[in-house]
């Protein structure tokens, strides 16, 4: 078995090429099923989302043509896409889908999402009975290693980006956002982001204000929230549990004064100001009141940055897991591979063996049942003696690269007939 | 019998201990997974053990000093784990296991012949008097631990080092389980002391107040009572809070240990 996968994905190609090459899902059985079908092909899966496409595919005897497969499926011409496509065989098809199941390929290492794409193409494609045998284990195995890589490391663990950060973060303090109030303090594309995922993550009612009140109604408005009139900005922030402000003001609109009347007026519930403002809107020294929490966006772009650290010497060790696991893989796939010829070879010898014990009896006439015996055991002595070493020799090199050679050298001392790889067959 | 499944109980939680030991670091997350099994089995053998020795001498109030240890590092194990089905925190334990640990300990080391034999610990106004007192006293601890975990929590979120942050849990949820712990110790505090004035003032009349024991029991719970008030008047948690607890455990260290010096309260053959 041969395995290959070819592939577009969002390190190789832009979005505009990427788009050219995806499935959409109502459409993915019908083309899984036309895959299995293209010629030299034995099993078939299609992974399209919106990050990658691939066609991973095992074949008997690895001559497949899946950029064909694309041109006559996208019936376009592939070759000016050649610069994005990439092509791996074996070893490297099977690392691949391993990483790509664990994330380690994504974009954000560690999302989740990715597994679960994988899982449904492997549904959609043994659905259709593109995939049975051998392509079924492999892929199986990449979801086992996906399942190690997260439970062995904490490579999906923690947030990248500086809206989840601030969610992660509110979370500390609050517990549950369940009923937490926010307050748009200015309205930018980043404040507007993070009160999104605010609101995902269950936050209840938003307020909004801006120096233009018009833009707060429509921001308000957007989030079915309440816009306030930026001079009653002190009287009513209190009433927030997380103020996120993001203001073009020259210097600090929330200083500690403000900060103490605050916490006065919640009864010293505690309050989290989210400063994505440059310069800056919320006065450093809030932070030193008991109950405020003052994270500017140099304090969350650096829990971010130590997150991305955490994950890349996460994601080192998952690519050692990885690595492990598509040797195990290989060796089990080529365990297999090599049985067909060592039950050949013992077919071959047991053959001869008879053919000379039939020729042999012409000579030495009747023989007693006992006579008999001795000479079929002394036979299966020496064939098992002789074929002993050859066999052992085969079962081990398995397991490592020099398999094919050492198959193929034994086929020929042999003359072994039968399955031997096609490699040199025209098509 | 009872001093045997105390032993185990002591070894079950000597993984606590452990536990607290590694503290926040990477370490004790491995050690996470095996510290509630082993605790609460530790427990239940705690609890097998005060049982019997209930039976033993017919009555629950305890006979000895050791009993008593034994009775509050139970109730204080019965709430952590009472934390953890509700929050499923442990990082109380921190700071609750090396007191259960110690007391539990000291519990185990060997049976005293019964000290307290007053006929008065047959009474119910003493049973109760002594169970209420305890259970204050357990919750009282937990608020103190609880404020604790809320200021390493804070600190942790001020100085914006991620390190210690990921492993407490959220800070309202600290000052939650602290204030509940404040709100579920205080009327058995407040019973448990009226029980006992109750029950000395019978015996000794008015003069009992001027012992050691029970004014530190008052001031305890004056203490106490402020905790609960600056907390709804005026929101008081974090270092305030913190603060007043901690001083509230202090006073009730000093009450348990006045025992040793108490005139009314020692409960010898009278």
């Amino acid at each position: 078995m041969r395995l290959s996968l070819l592939g577009v994905n969002h390190r190789t190609a832009p979005v505009e090429i990427r788009e050219r090459f995806a499935i959409p899902e109502s459409r993915l059985a019908e083309a899984t099923q036309r895959l299995a079908r293209h010629p030299g092909v034995e099993e078939g899966m299609i992974v399209s989302t919106c990050n990658r496409v691939e066609l991973l595919v095992s074949s008997e005897n690895g001559h497949t043509d899946l950029r064909g497969f694309l041109r006559e499926y996208f019936k376009t011409d592939v070759s000016p896409y050649e610069e994005h496509l990439y092509e791996l065989n074996e070893r490297d098809a099977v690392r691949h889908l391993f990483r790509v199941a664990a994330s380690l390929d994504s974009m954000i290492v560690g999302e989740p999402q990715i597994l679960g794409q994988v899982k449904e193409a492997y549904a959609v494609a043994r659905g259709v009975g593109a995939v049975h045998s051998n392509l079924n284990g492999v892929i199986t195995r990449a979801f086992a290693v996906a399942k190690r890589v997260r439970n062995e490391t904490q490579v999906g663990s923690s947030s990248v980006s500086v809206a989840s950060v601030a969610v992660e973060l509110a979370k500390k303090i609050f517990g549950s956002l369940e009923g937490k109030h926010v307050f748009l303090v200015g309205a930018g594309k980043m404040s507007e982001l993070a009160a999104k995922h605010l609101l995902a993550h269950g936050a209840g009612s938003i307020f909004v204000a801006n120096r233009t009140h018009d833009r707060a109604v429509e921001l308000a408005g957007r989030f079915q929230g309440e816009a306030i009139r930026f001079d009653e900005l002190y009287d009513t922030a209190d009433r927030a549990d997380i103020v996120i402000s993001s203001t073009g003001a020259p210097h600090a609109i929330f200083r500690r004064e403000h900060g103490v009347k605050f916490l006065q007026r919640r009864k010293n519930r505690p309050m989290f100001f989210i400063d994505i403002a440059v310069p800056r809107d919320v006065d450093p020294e809030m932070n030193r009141l008991d109950g405020i929490f003052v994270y500017d966006i140099d304090d969350l772009q650096s829990v971010v940055a130590s997150n991305l650290s955490d994950r890349k010497s996460e994601a080192d060790r998952a690519e050692q897991i990885v690595e492990a696991e598509v040797d195990r893989c290989l060796a089990r796939f080529n365990e297999k591979e090599i049985v067909p010829t060592i039950v050949s070879l013992q077919e071959q010898i047991e053959t001869i063996r008879q053919a000379e014990i039939d020729r042999a009896r012409g000579r030495l006439g009747a023989m007693t049942p006992e006579q008999e015996m001795a000479v079929d055991a002394l036979t299966k002595a020496i064939v098992n003696k002789i074929l002993h070493t050859p066999i052992t020799t085969l079962k081990s090199a398995a397991r490592e690269a020099e398999a094919n050679t050492l198959e193929e050298t034994i086929r020929r001392i042999f003359n072994l007939k039968t399955e031997a790889p096609k490699k040199d067959q025209p098509e | 019998m009872p001093l045997f499944w105390l032993r185990i109980a002591v070894i079950l939680y000597g993984v606590g201990l452990l536990y607290s030991f590694l503290g926040l670091s990477r370490k004790s997350e491995w050690l996470s997974r095996f510290v509630i099994p082993a605790t609460a089995l530790g427990a239940l053998l705690h609890l097998v053990s005060l049982v019997e020795t209930t039976f033993e001498y017919g009555h629950i109030a305890p006979t000895t000093v050791h009993h008593s240890e034994s009775l509050l590092a139970f109730l204080c194990m019965a709430l952590f784990l009472a934390v953890w089905a509700v929050y499923r925190t442990t990082a109380f334990g921190i700071f609750v296991f090396p007191l259960v640990f110690l007391l539990t300990f000291a519990a185990s080391i060997g049976q005293q012949p019964p000290e307290f034999t007053s006929e008065l610990l047959r009474k119910g106004w003493i049973v109760a008097h002594v169970a209420l007192i305890f259970a204050g006293y357990a919750a009282l601890f937990l608020s103190f631990v609880a404020s604790i975990v809320y200021l390493l929590q804070e600190r942790g979120l001020k100085s914006k080092s991620s390190g210690t942050i990921s492993r407490l849990p959220a800070l309202e949820v600290i000052d939650q389980i602290g204030y509940r712990a404040l709100i579920l110790g205080f009327p058995f505090m407040t019973v448990g002391l009226i029980a006992g004035s109750v029950v000395a003032q019978a015996q000794f009349g008015a003069t009992f107040f001027l012992d050691p024991k029970i004014l530190l029991s008052l001031l305890m719970w004056a203490v106490y009572m402020l905790l609960l008030f600056t907390r709804w008047n005026s929101g008081w948690r974090g270092r305030r809070a913190a603060f007043l607890s901690s001083f509230a455990f202090l006073i009730a260290v000093g009450a348990w240990a006045a025992n040793y010096f108490s005139g009314v309260h020692r409960f010898l053959q009278l």
